[in-house]
């Protein structure tokens, strides 16, 4: 039986945005809508980084996902007004997209969900100063040679090079 | 196991003495705690208000409210009671839950801001280890209340207002970002609470004038005031994206941008003045929340003055100056300041450790940091001076060009 303390009613409350506003995101018809739906299904998400003890990954999530790119999609919906009142639901690749959601489940089942279910999977008498890192330990981590220094500085070439990429497709040529 | 000394100070302990549940006792205590971090901003408001159109008054050479209690201190009481008295109107096109929402998502955003700014050495709603990047994540739903606001009104003033709010406060975001990287570098933290302890010797302020300067350019533009306010321009936008609120809706919407112009300047004051750091704040935490209040007074009054006095900007020549001049100068001041300080650890020049509060040991460090601010500042003005100077003899040439050469009028 699962003792229900503080952290499970809020890890409830949590689930309900992420999941309710999931649900929203595809069965609501307004675009403008499934946008903010969006919203309240990332601020889910940034809630259960909390919840794992990772402040600053709940930070960013809030500062990039809610931040900058859901007001990006909002962006381009409020200058598509057309697109508010949609009436077609499945178009002619929905059996595609089912393949690929039901693979990618079935990746989650086996690779995330089997290895810590049942007896020795989770630890629950584990310390929690063990498993908890803080933002100093992720900013050491980011920069140390020993671990993530390649993979910070790839994605940020990779970041820039969208960037400069975004400016030449929007110049005007004419000039 | 603490003890129950009186009902004040101990709360919690003393509901568990009188029978009550722990954990209900625990809850309540926080409870009481988020409605005292709360209200003082909501009270508070009602001051703001006063204050801000008192001063407004004065610049303009009124008198302002005076009919209402002492100095017409009681003008805004009866102005939320009209506002909530009055008839609420919901547009007939307008959606209905998101034009609802709007009001309660803008006012929450300024709210939850309250929640990391330190009052005091012991008196902080609560002290997050990443204190700095809440309040730039929390400023970010404000964005998204005005645009639910804009586009649920389907009013198309408002969603103009809605664009420009989000042009304005996305493009700003980044300027006072990169300035705000200076002090967590120098402090080496991104709680509230250390930040103001990092400066317990010396003030940002003095060791990063630029800094400071960026982030307060770029928060008076986040919080939409003059000379940055074309969310709501009234010649042409008549009110913006709130064009369509009635009632308290409205107020809240109102309320919320005078909670956040005092907001800013709050954390203007921790961030870079030293927060509550004060002589005797050791002995009587107490005093920390009159340094507070009053260093924020010493920033927010100018800020006022500014908004009554100066004019609105186009806005190509706002864009222009955060992308062409602000954001490339941020990032500048940045690894300027990055590299000072390195140099400055390796030369040891650093205070030694133990010694971080004191003003002298902190005297190196920032004869060094404000040595390179001063020289950023003098290349800024000459670049600035150089540009004003072209851009007058283009427009002196131009002139010259039309005297010679008439444009065609009318027939008579």
């Amino acid at each position: 039986m699962i003792e229900l303390g503080p952290q499970s009613v809020a890890f409830l409350f949590f689930s309900v945005f992420a999941l309710g506003g999931a649900l929203g995101v595809v069965t609501s018809r307004n675009l403008m809508h499934g946008a903010l739906y969006l919203i309240l299904s990332l601020f889910g998400v940034a809630g259960f980084f909390v919840l794992l003890s990772a402040p600053f990954l709940a930070a960013v999530q809030v500062l990039v996902y809610i931040g900058a790119i859901a007001i990006l999609f909002i962006f381009a919906v409020m200058l598509t007004r057309g697109m508010t009142r949609l009436t077609e639901t499945l178009n002619r690749q929905w059996w595609l997209s089912a393949v690929v959601s039901l693979m990618l489940l079935a990746v989650l089942l086996v690779g995330v969900i089997l290895p810590v279910w049942g007896e020795g999977g989770t630890n629950p008498n584990m310390p929690s100063t063990d498993l908890v890192a803080t933002t100093v330990d992720l900013g050491v981590a980011l920069v140390d040679g020993d671990q993530y220094v390649l993979p910070f500085l790839v994605s940020s070439l990779l970041l820039t090079a969208a960037m400069i990429g975004a400016i030449v497709v929007a110049r005007d040529d004419t000039e | 196991m603490e003890q129950c000394i009186n009902v004040i100070e101990t709360l919690a302990p003393c509901l568990v003495a009188s029978g009550t549940d722990p954990g209900l006792a625990q809850f309540i205590s926080i409870l009481l705690g988020v409605l005292l971090v709360t209200i003082f901003p909501l009270g508070g408001v009602i001051i703001f208000i006063w204050i801000e159109r008192k001063i407004a008054a004065r610049v303009q050479d009124r008198v302002g409210p005076n009919r209402v209690g002492p100095y017409g201190l009681f003008q805004n009481v009866a102005d939320a009671l009209k506002l909530i008295t009055k008839e609420d109107i919901t547009p007939a096109a307008a959606d209905r839950l998101i034009y609802n929402f709007a009001p309660i998502v803008a006012t929450l955003s300024v709210i939850m801001i309250w929640a990391v700014i330190p009052f005091s050495p012991v008196h902080i709603g609560v002290d997050l280890s990443i204190g700095v990047l809440y309040f730039v994540a929390i400023g970010s739903i404000g964005t998204l209340a005005f645009m639910m606001a804009g586009w649920a009104s389907n009013n198309k003033y408002a969603l103009l207002g809605a664009f420009r709010v989000v042009a304005q406060l996305v493009s700003y975001e980044i300027p006072m970002v990169l300035a705000l990287l200076v002090p967590v570098l120098i402090a080496g933290t991104l709680s509230m609470q250390e930040m103001v302890q990092a400066q317990l010797g010396m003030w940002f302020v003095v060791m990063m004038p630029l800094s400071a300067l960026i982030f307060y350019i770029s928060n008076l533009a986040e919080t939409g005031r003059a000379p940055f306010d074309l969310l709501e321009a009234e010649s042409e936008l008549v009110a913006g994206y709130n064009i369509e609120y009635s009632g308290m809706k409205f107020g809240l919407f109102m309320a919320s941008e005078f909670i956040h112009a005092f907001t800013a300047n709050a954390l203007f004051v921790v961030i870079f003045m030293g927060g509550w750091a004060g002589p005797g704040v050791e002995q009587f935490p107490a005093l920390g929340f009159v340094y507070f209040l009053g260093k924020t007074m010493l920033i927010y009054i100018p800020s006022l003055i500014l908004r009554a006095t100066v004019p609105r900007v186009r806005i190509d020549q706002m864009m222009n100056f955060n992308w062409k001049f602000l954001v490339p100068l941020s990032i500048i001041n940045v690894l300027v300041m990055a590299f000072l300080f390195k140099v400055a650890q390796v030369l040891s020049l650093t205070p030694p450790p133990g010694l971080e509060t004191d003003f002298i040991a902190n005297l190196p460090l920032t004869a060094v940091l404000l040595a390179g601010n001063i020289v950023m500042i003098i290349g800024v003005l000459t670049v600035l001076r150089n540009t004003g100077r072209r851009e007058r003899l283009e427009a002196e040439a131009r002139r010259a060009d039309d005297v010679r050469a008439p444009a065609p009028t009318m027939g008579r």
